[in-house]
């Protein structure tokens, strides 16, 4: 493959800018919609209700002081943060908005964005180790004894999906959903994969690793400023990998009357963005017990079945 | 002698365990509640509630105040149920002193007393999804509070820590804005909490979360002198204002909501049923308020007989006894409260073994404690 550098480097920009508005808006909106639900306006202040808000939160994180514990491993504490933002600039080079809009048309596109992913769970653990504190520790190894459960099903889901499309490229899986969305065969597995994503990108009620009125603030106790900004970038980055994934697996990605491409795919992304939102302000957080048997004896049977079913229907 | 500090040696620690320190300063504990868990991983092996961080010799600088100046102090104790502290207080030196109490400034005290019953079930209500990890019921639930906040406001005059009762009778008589205010409340708020039950009852993570946690067995909730909705939740139909009736709450049709399950849902069951017959009373003490005055004739100096008094009180959080001995001097000779939240924490060391931390959360939730009250 020829990249230039030049490319590469325009490619490092766009995306920066990417995340970083993405976090802006996303960060704004969730402040917005839990107000609204809670009976009031949410940010107003700063900017035109409120949009600038997420913008000087930002500048005061950063202008902040960078607080190392005493006895925390310095070189994970440091780490973690950057191991958990890094791997989304890669993550987002194969989605695409539109058959178009792409950075990189990458025929193993799926997988590589969920191999990556995997890398979010890395920095918290190293978050949790690193800070030298109980309830960071308690949080990470909450994340780690979190991710097969969640992860397995997410993979079959996914492979049904694979097996369906007969590809791994995200443009083809969304071009063989030319004659009806996924969600329409598949309405099942999408609630399977929607609930995967929320464990995944820690959201309630599935956020144990940093379940508040438990573990303080979980695996990101430690960490204020710079740091406790990357993390949050991380997460809401992940909320729009994981969203976008979903668009494109099963709501035909940027497929879509009227609108242009990009508009459908983001439409589609802040809609399932939304919902997340949705849950996390409406539900109480389940115990780290129940959601393993949520995963282990529910999802995973649903998918697994799912799967043989689907296949012998392919098959016929 | 001072007692040895509790020594760690039920469960030794070792590489596999480790000791938890969950407080003073935690968001689950709802104030300087600090208490020492010793934890294998998610499970708790033992857990040892330190109290005192609060402390304020309520008991000791009664002591050194007259009836009236300890007053206001009372109310600092329970500072969500502070009217309740108040008629406690007010009851039991008119109980001691057989001062006589008009018939409208007891009605007038059961409704704001009430009033202040529902606020404080509604701060529960928000601060145990809390700690079950939901936040919009927590605002949910404020802005019913802010409606009951106001009420009382108009009436005492203040928000929180309110001083309202008088030595027989009230300071200050209600008016029709107010009645009239609390009507408007009572109605709005029926339709209201349908919308709690519908956000939260129903709710199947919260069924899983509250229902078999932290179960207390009948026999341990009559043993560790467990009161008010605590003990209500496993199978006691035992309220203060049924058996021992105060100021008026025999004239009043209410029913005592009972659970058997005895675990956080039927508490919760409990303080909700709670809330609709506080709401009656309300209603039917709004219907039958009787005209007249709202003071007694008393001595602008208390000097209470010789002798002592016992006055219990059922507060949002349980069963409040108030025991003064009086020397006949204007100062009680020696005051000591029995309050609900001390003898409720007391079995949550108990519950708590072998729990995950996120249950004994939970359970710590249901008992709706005020850690100032415990610390005293």
């Amino acid at each position: 493959m020829n990249v230039s550098f030049v490319a590469i480097i325009c490619y490092l920009l766009g995306i920066s800018a990417v995340v970083g508005l993405n976090a802006v808006i996303l960060v704004w909106l969730e402040r917005k919609v839990a107000g609204h639900m809670q009976f009031r306006y949410g940010p107003m202040e700063v900017g035109p209700h409120g949009l600038l808000q997420t913008l000087a939160d930002g500048i005061k994180l950063v202008s902040k002081q960078l607080v190392i514990p005493d006895k925390a491993d310095k070189p994970l504490f440091l780490l973690a943060p950057v191991v958990s933002l890094v791997p989304i600039f890669a993550a987002m080079m194969p989605l695409p908005l539109s058959e178009s809009v792409q950075a990189w048309e990458l025929n193993i596109g799926l997988l590589f964005i969920i191999a990556l992913g995997l890398l979010n769970t890395l920095g918290i653990l190293l978050a949790g180790w690193g800070s030298n504190n109980k309830y960071a520790l308690l949080g990470g190894s909450r994340a780690v004894a979190q991710i097969l459960a969640y992860k397995i099903p997410l993979l079959i889901s996914v492979m049904t999906i694979i097996m369906m499309s007969g590809s791994y490229s995200l443009r083809d899986i969304v071009l063989a959903q030319n004659h009806g969305w996924y969600v329409l065969y598949q309405p099942l597995l999408f609630i399977v994969y929607i609930t995967a994503i929320t464990l995944e990108t820690n959201r309630s009620p599935f956020d144990f690793s940093e379940a508040e009125s438990e573990l303080v603030a979980g695996f990101h106790t430690e960490y204020s400023g710079m740091g406790f900004s990357l993390f949050f970038l991380a997460e809401y980055s992940y909320m729009f990998i994981a969203a976008a994934l979903a668009s494109i697996l099963f709501l035909g990605g940027w497929q879509g009357p009227w609108l242009p491409g990009p508009v459908w795919s983001l439409i589609k992304i802040y809609g399932i963005i939304f919902l997340l939102m949705w849950f996390r302000w409406t539900f109480p957080r389940l115990r780290i017990d129940q959601m393993l048997s949520l995963g282990w004896k529910i999802l995973l049977p649903i998918t697994l079945v799912n799967f043989l079913v689907t296949a012998g229907v392919l098959a016929l | 002698m001072k007692e040895q500090a509790p020594t760690y040696t039920l469960e030794q620690i070792d590489e596999e365990n480790f000791a938890l320190n969950l407080g003073p300063q935690h968001p689950g504990t709802h104030g300087v509640l600090r208490v020492i868990l010793h934890m294998d991983g998610e499970y708790i092996l033992y857990a040892d509630p330190i109290l005192g961080y609060g402390h304020r010799m309520q008991e000791k600088v009664a002591e050194n105040m007259t009836y009236l100046q300890v007053l206001p102090y009372v109310c600092r104790m329970d500072y969500l149920g502070a009217l309740s502290y108040n008629l406690a207080w007010v009851c039991a030196v008119e109980k001691l002193c057989e001062f006589e109490v008009p018939d409208r400034a007891s009605v007038v005290r059961v409704i704001a007393t009430e009033l202040n019953r529902i606020s404080s079930h509604l701060l529960w209500w928000g601060a145990y999804l809390l700690d079950l990890g939901a936040f919009t019921p927590f605002l949910q639930a404020f802005t019913d509070r802010e409606l009951i906040l106001d009420l009382l406001e108009y009436i005492t005059g203040s928000r929180l820590t309110y001083c309202y009762f008088r030595f027989g009778g009230l300071p200050s008589d209600v008016d029709d804005v107010f009645l009239t205010g609390v009507r408007d409340f009572i109605e709005g708020f029926r339709g209201r909490l349908k919308n709690y039950h519908d956000l939260v009852t129903g709710n199947v993570i919260f069924y899983h979360r509250s229902a078999d946690v932290g179960v207390i067995l009948p026999f341990d909730a009559a043993g560790y002198g467990l009161s008010g909705p605590v003990l209500r939740g496993s199978g006691f139909a035992y309220d203060v204002r049924r058996h021992e009736p105060y100021s008026g709450y025999d004239r009043f049709d209410f029913e005592i909501p009972v659970e058997e399950t005895g675990d956080c849902m039927a508490r919760y069951n409990v303080r909700m049923a709670e809330i609709e017959q506080s709401m009656n009373i309300i209603e039917q003490a709004l219907n039958t308020i009787p005209d007249g005055p709202i003071r007694s004739k008393v001595p602008k100096i208390i000097k209470p007989p010789e002798g002592e008094v016992t006055m219990a009180v059922e507060t949002p959080r349980g069963e409040l006894v108030i025991y003064i001995v009086s020397d006949g001097t204007k100062k009680p000779y020696r005051v000591k409260y029995r309050v609900p939240s001390f003898s409720n924490l007391s079995i949550f060391a108990k519950l708590a073994r072998g729990q995950l931390l996120a249950d004994a959360l939970a359970v710590l939730g249901s008992f709706d404690l005020v850690i100032p009250e415990v610390d005293r």
